[in-house]
């Protein structure tokens, strides 16, 4: 039996100014309520220039040409101390400018709903020839485009809009004249999933120098759904994005459970890979366009610029044991139960301490911690608080109770096992997954031996439980020993001697 | 929203001078703007309790740390002490509390 590895990771920001202002919701409700409100007419002048969302610090991170805790150095507002020479080209992804994605938007378009201006078109299309992941074929499928008036006669019978600073270049169609899932709005939303997703894929394919077609089996995280009105959710943005990423040998599904679901679907390709089901598993998230801008109200009142104008989307690599890459450890997987109970001590002793416990391990032995990573300076002036920060806090605070760490201890914690946010809010986005790279990153350059995923989600959103929900599993440096096909390995031995024995005794105990 | 909408009907069913709301909010402005709500009404204006004066009796649960079984709220509520500043929470709520609970 294999060990699962992590073998590449990619992480892509998409920064969409105008959709902010069209498509998130807080300023598409206040479009709805108030559209004259002061606050709309204010959200122009706080939104960035594509070079100002390059250039800011926790951008960088999530890119992948930081680490997480090289945002120490940097004096906050991390916005108004920009890096002059960063680049919207990452070691593990890239940021994304909007006019080029709407043509990307053109290339995962199965159903012909994305129409495009031909001078926009002309103007545009040379970021996308650039690109070393977009072949001449796919290059050719974004066409000629339209006239300009063949794009405002469909507008106004309730096409969707696309703009760049306000003027419209394009526009996404209904699919379906009445059904509602169909809508011109819902489109816009799934296409803008699928679309980004793919652009993550290509990166992990492209980057980790990946043959596409080796990927067997695609597991989609977003949150968005996509079906018509006979089957709302009906799927499959996974088996959609490998098309168009190229991963021709591959099939897929989608995998659901709000921020928590990308830690879901890790848990899942490794048990995939060490079940030797597949070889090859990739997990993908495209990003949401509801949530640019979420915090905005609260940004803007504070006169800062408004932080949510980029679309977040990774997508993470599991392969079998190449004896280099970070083994993801199935027998240390953590979870919260429906009887788990919902205060935050039962939730953290489940997805944290449970599974560390039934290893023998201390918290102490988890170098670093990947918990809910939300950049702080989008979620502080909303009043949200420092998420990462309460969540280390949480888990010092259990390790006091447990005996693990000295209470005067706690800081010292905080500061060596956890770092900054640096994550977009982007629901599915900055639970446990955004630091899989980095991870990956300081295991294989020996800078830590362990660290946690932990995925937490929000269930009471969609209304059908109250429950919480969490998931967690621990990547460690690779040994470097590769176990041979069909074979066991010494730990399996072990594992199943112990097993034996410990049912022995349960046997002798019970007199049974 | 719901809550508030909770909180009105059961103070409706039971008598205003028998329902106690107990708060778990994580910061001192929260349990504030909360314990506001059910007492001098809604500050936001926003839910069933705007321009509703119920004020009822409102504590956190780290105030009444005394009346609970201890290894409840070792379970419960020991980790998360250690968290949060259980005295601004406290203090706010007390404030509030002080101004408008009538029972």
């Amino acid at each position: 039996m294999t060990t699962p590895v992590v073998k590449g990771a990619a992480y892509v920001l998409v920064h969409t100014p105008d959709m902010v202002m069209h498509y998130g919701t807080t300023c598409s409700v206040e479009h709805e309520v108030n559209p004259n409100s002061d606050f709309l007419k204010k959200v122009p002048e706080h939104l960035r220039t594509f070079e100002e969302a390059v250039k800011y610090a926790p951008n960088q991170v999530y890119i992948g040409n930081m680490l997480p805790n090289d945002l120490h150095g940097i004096e906050k507002p991390w916005y108004n101390n920009l890096i002059d020479d960063a680049k919207a080209e990452g070691k593990q992804g890239e940021i994304v400018s909007q006019d080029e994605f709407y043509i990307a938007m053109k290339l995962s378009d199965a159903f012909d709903l994305v129409m495009l201006e031909k001078d926009f078109i002309a103007n545009t299309k040379g970021k996308l020839e650039i690109k070393p992941y977009y072949s001449e074929v796919e290059l050719k499928k974004i066409g000629e485009g339209y006239e300009i008036a063949d794009i405002e006669e469909k507008v106004s019978k309730g096409a969707e809009p696309l703009l760049v600073k306000d003027k419209l270049v394009g526009c996404v169609k209904a699919a379906h004249e009445r059904d509602k899932n169909l809508s011109a709005h819902v489109m816009v939303e799934n296409i803008v999933s699928k679309a980004s997703g793919v652009i993550a894929l290509k990166n992990l394919i492209f980057k980790n120098d990946i043959s596409a077609d080796s990927i067997e089996y695609v597991i989609e995280c977003s949150e968005e759904a996509c079906g018509d009105m006979n089957q709302r959710g009906g799927g499959n943005f996974a088996k959609a994005i490998a098309e168009t990423a190229g991963a021709t040998g591959a099939t897929g599904s989608d995998t659901r459970g709000f921020c928590a679901a990308p830690a879901h679907a890790l848990v899942n390709a490794a048990a995939l890979v060490k079940s030797g089901v597949y070889k090859s598993v990739a997990i993908v998230a495209g990003g949401a366009t509801a949530k640019l801008g979420m915090n905005g109200r609260d940004h803007v009142q504070k006169g800062m610029p408004i932080l949510e104008d980029c679309l977040g989307t990774f997508a993470v690599l599991v392969t079998e044991n190449d004896g280099v890459s970070p083994i993801l450890r199935t027998d240390i997987v953590g979870r919260h139960t429906v009887g788990t109970g919902s205060s935050p001590q039962a939730v953290m002793e489940s997805i944290i301490t449970m599974p560390l416990d039934k290893n023998g391990l201390k918290i102490t032995d988890i170098d670093k911690y990947s918990v809910e990573m939300q950049n702080p300076e989008i979620t502080v002036p909303a009043g949200a608080g420092d998420v990462p920060l309460a969540n280390y806090k949480m888990i010092a605070a259990l390790g006091v109770k447990r005996g693990d760490i000295e209470r005067t201890a706690m800081q010292d914690f905080i500061e060596n096992h956890g770092m900054p946010g640096f994550a977009p809010t982007q629901g599915h986005i900055p639970s446990g997954i955004p630091f899989v790279g980095a991870a990956k990153e300081m295991l294989e350059s020996g800078e830590i031996d362990k660290a946690m995923i932990v995925g937490k989600g929000s269930l009471f959103l969609g209304r059908m439980t109250n429950l919480f929900d969490g998931v967690s599993i621990v990547m460690e440096r690779n040994t470097g020993k590769v176990e041979e096909a069909g074979t066991v390995s010494k730990e399996e031995i072990k594992g199943m001697v112990a097993e034996t024995i410990k049912e022995f005794a349960a046997f002798l105990l019970d007199g049974k | 929203m719901e809550n508030q909408k909770r909180v009105l009907e059961l103070s409706e069913k039971h008598g205003k001078e028998n329902v106690v709301v107990v708060l778990g909010a994580s910061e001192a402005e929260s349990a504030g703007l909360a314990a506001e709500t059910v007492t001098a009404g809604d500050p936001t204006y926003a839910g069933p309790l705007a321009g509703v004066s119920l004020g009822l009796g409102v504590y956190h649960i780290f105030e009444l740390k005394d009346e609970v079984d201890a290894d409840v709220y070792d379970e419960q509520c020991g980790m998360m002490e250690m968290v949060l500043d259980i005295d601004a929470i406290g203090a706010e709520v007390k404030s509030i509390r002080d101004q408008y609970s009538k029972f």
